[in-house]
């Protein structure tokens, strides 16, 4: 019994350990992409996808022929998406805006176009992936390849602007009602 | 501009300068990953253990007890003294 055990282990350990070397290149430049972070200072994307691959690993054995890769992908990409919501949604708002290509995109915009057009994920996919609505993916997608093509001179503009625009993104369109009844009870 | 030519573009942007793969990342998952077994294992064992005891606790309980035999009666008052009728 142990010794079986141990046999299942080993073969879990390897057939692992050609997965991640096959695919932690690809999802690393995704991971790397999603955080803004340069590519060879990339500690968030490193640590988020240490996780990702950890939470594969643990489910090796129940993945009844799914793709650890696509596995990987949505545990990568629904963390971010967590993630990124609690830091603009507290204390974050004052970190200084990303470097990088990407910089200049909210982490909503960043999520989907690294979806969309890196990893080549169908729009009704992605879309029931982060739950939400087909027509603002679409329209999130557009407006982030918008905004990367764009020369940055238009993208430079007042710093708190860009900032609130972020938060706006992020949290969705429940924001901007729920931005509006704070200011109500905070003024009187 | 078209919209297949702008995604094709912004895919470009995407694929440049992608990042070293660091060595110690396929330990550092493996070693999360066996953390996470083993926290799972250890809990459904520990569930297990749990149910275990609690059937066993009750059957020694019902056994003791035997709730289903009819306790005798305490209302009626012994009946004496009828001789006399």
């Amino acid at each position: 019994m142990r010794e079986r055990h141990a046999s299942h282990g080993a073969r879990r350990a390897r057939e692992f350990e050609a997965f991640v070397a096959g695919a932690a290149g690809r999802l690393l430049h995704a991971a790397t992409l999603l955080t803004a972070e340069p590519p060879d200072a990339n500690p968030r994307a490193r640590h988020l996808l240490a996780l990702s691959l950890a939470h594969t690993y643990a489910a090796w054995d129940r993945l009844h022929g799914e793709d650890p890769y696509d596995r990987t992908r949505q545990y990568l990409a629904t963390r971010f998406a967590r993630e990124a919501w609690h830091r603009h949604g507290g204390l974050g708002r004052s970190r200084g805006r990303p470097a990088g290509p990407l910089g200049g995109l909210s982490p909503q915009e960043r999520l989907i176009l690294v979806l969309r057009l890196y990893e080549g994920v169908a729009e009704e996919q992605a879309a029931a992936l982060l739950g939400l609505p087909l027509e603002r993916v679409r329209t999130l997608c557009d407006r982030a390849v918008a905004t990367l093509l764009r020369p940055p001179a238009r993208r430079a503009g007042p710093s708190g602007g860009t900032g609130h625009e972020d938060g706006d993104a992020v949290r969705g369109p429940a924001a901007g009602t729920r931005a509006g009844s704070r200011g109500r009870v905070r003024g009187s | 501009m078209s919209r297949p030519k702008r995604e094709a573009a912004a895919r470009r942007i995407l694929e440049q300068s992608p990042p070293r793969v660091p060595p110690e990342l396929y330990a550092e998952a493996v070693r999360r990953g066996g953390r996470m077994l083993r926290r799972r294992t250890a809990l459904r064992r520990l569930t297990w253990l749990v149910l275990g005891a609690a059937a066993v606790a009750f059957a020694v309980w019902a056994l003791t007890v035997q709730p289903w035999v009819e306790p005798p009666s305490e209302t009626t008052p012994p009946m004496t003294g009828w001789e006399g009728w």
